[in-house]
């Protein structure tokens, strides 16, 4: 779960790192008394989950009240990269000296967590690691005794940070791993950390994401879930219903099945059969008729679907009683396309007798690659029909 | 002899009473794996009886070992309580946790592989389907009739659980019984790796030919083809994923492009330089069994 940049701020600042003041507007009004407060230059910055907002004129400073108000009027209903802006942070821009890059996320292949430290900070990290990777300090953690000091030395001292500033920069490091691990997040980020002219060591941008599965137990956070942060109109609805399903807008195929791997390879197949995959659609382990309903309105929903392709490997489910359900629910569809059902497992020849004689564009397949290009044949003729 | 777990494996399944629990106990048990114990904390005592079999349920694992002598333990604890139970069996002697259970946290996987790791246990899983060695011991969700009736001498790995049904009743329909094959998981961080088991299946006598189901999403299967470069044995090698979009989890935890790492096209071009027989399509996958082991 992505949280907005000024959420993270606040949650950073409750681990008592130090930030710019700054705060959420709404509207172009309160924008207007936030800059007033704050009594000096600020920056009005887009509060949306997704990247290359500054590049789309999502941040602009402001010298007074007034021009507070004119920018984030500006800046409030955009549109960046699908998502309209509903919330700007209103914040100190303050004189800047240098800017440091600090971060915390998980190394996969060390199975570890690992401290990222750059004093080329304000731009982005991935980049400096592809041109400059001398420039990047990374100290990895293990995560059974956590961040220890002389990690925190290791990475200021590689790092090349000025020695003035490592018992403000040391403080901020230990501070954000406490709310890295308390907030069960996989990537806190802090970019830029700023040393001012003045010499203040400041938070002024900050990046988290918080595991989904830990959310049982971080109930705060919870309440800064947004449904569908960064999903579309198709998939919000979609998770809302609790189906795990993935839009690939454009794509003239839907497709279902049970189990993860199993899913992305049918889309894989429907690919190489020639058609172009519209969704991953996974109903879980074992198929029920509610889910596959549920899924196949879900699927249903993006009108450039123009047939279905539902590939289920049964261990243990009974695949006739699949087949039967989704006779009965087919006529209740909100559009009614053909349907080519794989199924494989206990009574699939039960299943392909029903799939048969139903008297429905429901075509029966023995097999993955078989479903795939009967699906695409079936679309080919629709098209060519209509 | 296959590898990891055979008819000398004795399974625990910690969280036996429970509803996945109960109902996969049986059908390793009908398998003709050997259940001795089960551990629920709470419900010691008790006896968890299937088709004439009587299993005794254990309070903790540390009881459990010390009363039936088990070595393998199957995990379905809910994710709250996961990391825990494998962290208990590892410290309690287990060598081989088979962990089942989707969604645990990423912060509590972390800790649980660096701690068990301190008492030499290996993890399968999490968030996987377990494995099976034909004709000898089932440990996990596996459907039992997809496995040829004999041992024969393919070797499977896989991240994905219903694929894995997929190829191994592939092979199975075309007469290519399997030695073991294990469902490796979907999460970001897995106590056993494609590398790990390739080394196994490498000295295993049994394993002629190792087939490697590969996805998106970090790069374990990179790591893996480094090492088939020298190994005796040949390797069919197969890559889900290939039209994911990126930045977008496909379903498992673990399976995801993240900026230009963990695509299909590093992890085929990663195969194909090491000269592992590459499949486009699962069903092309028994026929390039056949070919690598000569039929």
């Amino acid at each position: 779960m992505k949280i907005h940049e000024y959420q993270a701020r606040d949650l950073l600042a409750s681990y008592g790192i130090p930030t710019n003041s700054g705060q959420v507007a709404r509207t172009p009004e309160e924008a207007k008394s936030i800059a007033a407060g704050i009594g000096k230059q600020v920056v009005i910055k887009a509060q949306v989950h997704t990247g290359g907002r500054g590049k789309a004129g999502g941040v602009k400073l402001a010298g007074n009240p007034d021009e507070a108000f004119e920018k984030a009027s500006a800046i409030l209903g955009m549109d960046i990269k699908g998502f309209t802006v509903d919330r700007v942070l209103v914040a100190d821009a303050v004189d800047i000296g240098q800017e440091i890059y600090l971060g915390f996320t998980i190394s996969r292949d060390d199975a570890s967590i690992v401290l990222i430290l750059s004093a080329a900070g304000g731009v982005d990290i991935e980049e400096v690691a592809a041109s400059t990777p001398e420039k990047i300090a990374k100290v990895l953690i293990d995560p059974t005794v956590g961040l220890q000091p002389f990690q925190i030395r290791q990475a200021m001292f590689e790092a090349k940070i000025d020695k003035q500033y490592h018992k403000a920069m040391g403080d901020i490091i230990r501070k954000l791993y406490s709310a890295y691990v308390g907030s069960d997040a996989e990537l806190a980020e802090i970019n830029p950390l700023c040393i001012t002219t003045d010499g203040q060591v400041l938070a002024i941008d900050a990046k988290m994401t918080i595991d989904d599965n830990a959310l049982y137990r971080q109930t705060e956070l919870l309440g800064l879930r947004e449904a569908g942060a960064d999903m579309d109109e198709y998939e919000k609805l979609a998770k809302e219903e609790g189906l795990t399903y993935v839009h690939l807008p454009g794509g003239n195929v839907g497709i279902a099945g049970n189990g993860a791997g199993l899913v992305m390879t049918t889309m894989d197949v429907v690919k190489r059969a020639g058609g172009s995959p519209n969704n991953f659609l996974d109903f879980g382990g074992s198929a029920t008729q509610e889910g596959v309903e549920k899924g196949l309105r879900a699927i249903l929903r993006d009108p450039d679907v123009q047939g279905i392709f539902i590939n289920v490997f049964g261990g243990i489910t009974r695949t006739d009683v699949v087949a039967k359900g989704i006779v009965e629910a087919y006529d209740t569809l909100p559009r009614q396309v053909p349907i080519v059902i794989r199924l494989t497992g206990t009574r699939e020849e039960i299943a392909k007798e029903i799939l048969d004689n139903c008297g429905k564009p429901l075509v029966f397949a023995a097999s993955m690659w078989e479903g795939a290009q009967k699906i695409v044949e079936l679309i080919g003729k629709g098209a060519a029909g209509a | 002899m296959a590898i990891l777990v055979n008819n000398e494996s004795r399974v625990c399944v910690q969280g036996i009473t429970g509803h996945e629990g109960s109902f996969h106990a049986s059908a390793m048990l009908d398998y003709g794996t050997q259940v001795v114990c089960g551990v629920t904390p709470g419900k010691g005592g008790q006896v968890f009886e299937h088709e004439g079999h009587k299993v005794p349920v254990f309070d903790t694992m540390a009881q459990a070992i010390e009363e039936t002598g088990c070595d393998v333990s199957c995990v379905f604890v809910p994710p709250p309580m996961a990391a825990d139970a494998v962290s208990e069996a590892a410290e309690a002697g287990i060598e081989l946790i088979a962990c089942i259970t989707e969604g645990i946290p990423v912060l509590d996987g972390l800790r649980q592989y660096n701690y068990i790791a301190r008492y030499g246990a290996t993890m399968i899983g999490p968030n996987c389907p377990g494995l099976v060695s034909v004709g000898m011991c089932k440990v996990g969700i596996m459907p039992a009739r997809i496995f040829s009736p004999q041992p024969g001498p393919v070797g499977l790995i896989s991240r994905s659980g219903t694929l894995t049904y997929e190829v191994v009743n592939a092979l199975t329909e075309n007469g290519l019984g399997q030695s073991t094959c294990i469902g490796i998981g979907g999460d970001p961080i897995i106590g056993t790796t494609f590398l790990d088991l390739l080394m196994e299946f490498e000295e295993d006598p049994d394993t002629e030919v190792v087939v490697v189901i590969g996805e998106i999403g970090g790069s374990d299967e990179e790591m893996a083809a480094e090492f088939v470069k020298e190994m005796s044995k040949p390797v069919v090698g197969f890559i889900s994923g290939r039209t994911a979009p990126p930045g977008k989890r496909m379903g498992h935890a673990g399976a995801i492009v993240s900026g230009n790492t963990g695509t299909a096209a590093s992890k085929v071009a990663a195969f194909e330089e090491a000269g592992i027989v590459l499949a486009s399509l699962t069903m092309e996958i028994p026929g390039l069994v056949k070919t690598a082991l000569g039929k």
